[in-house]
């Protein structure tokens, strides 16, 4: 895990999250075990255990006694529902800092948003 | 928290100085905890303690309920790794491990076996005839197929090469997952453990610096750059550990004392990542000039920089 982001549990979590929006992860499928999480990220099975129980607490994943844990379904449509609601927060946000600093108005940026789009 | 080991008020003097000085600390049963702290701190005379090696001048140790010191019944429940660990003069790879077996009751042979293998350990060479870094494996592997619920490493990758160090980390957090027990591991390379750590015990010229769980440590503390005079300004508000200045740049190393929002930093023109444990321990290690340590005297150590 990166050293440099955080409190790893959240970046444990964080990456699950990722595979169910990205559909790597299907809802109603196995999620790794903590051990199989602290062997892969080289970290503490009590860190990947505090990550994989946060996603319990927040409804994304559930536990079938004495088998794991699993995506729930309707996880996805939640997880891109909030982070939905963070973008503005995480990249518009610094985006227009960015531009703000430069000297960059919001009619060029959202022109330059437009010819991105065009040229995709 | 369940304890499996405490020090309550412990001081260790030896003739002139004072290596541990009023040391209160305890450890979790079945946890990974980094003893951490620059040469001389005393991690290595704390670990004495918990092992019987020492008798505190003053204070009480306590490992598994009871005084360690002569106590059988405690001392082959715990596994002390030592940094230079001697084996009697005629001992091959295989009398070591053979004689740590009959040490200790949960001794597991067959991951014996196979850390020997992992690490390449010539079973028949005899153990003085090993180049530094394999003494260290051999170590290692009666560190880990003890499995004692007490296990004590003491800085104990010295001559071990990066592949090798990775492999005691792997079987480490592998054989730890499938049999917890407290693990107490002091070591330099902080960058290289800091995943595997859940709690963090940094000692300081004989005293505890910093007692904390390694997760909270990670949201401690935020290195911000920016204009000087705003990093300034922001590191007023909380507490700074360590800052530089470039130009009109500046860089501050800050240890919060509440609450950040992420979006008033961009609008202070401000950028903040978390800080490494590596780098924090250096920070709060890291006295002014001028400034005597917290402690009593000094040992008489070379203090080597612990840099990142």
């Amino acid at each position: 895990m990166n050293e440099d982001a955080g409190p790893i549990f959240r970046q444990v979590a964080a990456q699950i999250e990722s595979a169910i929006v990205d559909g790597s992860l299907p809802e109603e499928s196995q999620a790794p075990s903590s051990n199989e999480l602290s062997a892969f990220h080289r970290i503490n099975p009590a860190t990947a255990a505090k990550g994989l129980n946060q996603l319990v607490a927040d409804g994304v994943l559930y536990k079938r006694r004495g088998v794991g844990m699993f995506v729930a379904t309707g996880a996805r449509e939640q997880l891109l529902k909030r982070r939905r609601s963070e973008f503005a927060d995480q990249y518009v946000r610094p985006l227009m800092a960015e531009a703000h600093k430069l000297g960059i108005s919001t009619r060029e940026l959202s022109s330059m948003i437009d010819r991105w789009e065009h040229e995709r | 928290m369940s304890a499996v080991a405490t020090l309550t008020d412990v001081t260790m003097r030896y003739r002139d100085h004072t290596a541990l000085d009023g040391v209160t600390a305890a450890f979790a049963t079945d946890g990974i905890t980094g003893l951490l702290g620059r040469n001389g701190a005393g991690k290595t005379t704390l670990m004495q303690l918990l092992t019987g090696h020492r008798v505190p001048t003053r204070g009480r140790v306590a490992v598994l309920g009871a005084d360690p010191y002569e106590n059988d019944a405690v001392l082959q429940q715990v596994c002390f790794v030592k940094e230079s660990q001697r084996y009697p003069d005629h001992f091959r790879v295989r009398d070591a491990l053979s004689a740590a077996a009959t040490l200790f009751p949960g001794w597991d042979d067959d991951l014996a076996r196979s850390l020997v293998a992992d690490f390449d350990l010539p079973a028949r060479r005899p153990v003085n005839k090993l180049s530094r870094g394999m003494v260290s494996a051999v170590g290692i592997t009666i560190g880990l197929a003890s499995r004692a619920p007490v296990t004590l490493f003491d800085e104990p990758y010295l001559g071990l090469d990066a592949v090798a160090r990775q492999l005691f980390y792997d079987r480490l957090i592998a054989d730890y997952a499938e049999v917890p027990r407290t693990v107490i591991l002091s070591t330099h390379l902080i960058e290289e453990i800091s995943g595997l750590l859940e709690h963090v015990l940094l000692l300081d010229a004989g005293r505890v610096l910093l007692d904390a769980d390694a997760e909270d440590l990670r949201a401690a503390a935020l290195t911000v750059t920016g204009p000087a005079d705003r990093v300034a300004a922001f590191g007023r508000r909380h507490s700074v550990l360590t800052s530089d200045t470039l130009g009109g740049a500046g860089r501050a190393v800050v240890r919060l004392s509440g609450p950040v929002d992420a979006a008033d930093l961009l609008a202070w023109g401000l950028t903040a990542e978390p800080t490494p444990l590596q780098q924090l321990v250096v920070a709060l290690s890291r006295r002014p000039a001028g400034v005597p340590a917290q402690a009593g005297e000094r040992g008489r150590t070379a203090f080597e920089e612990v840099t990142p």
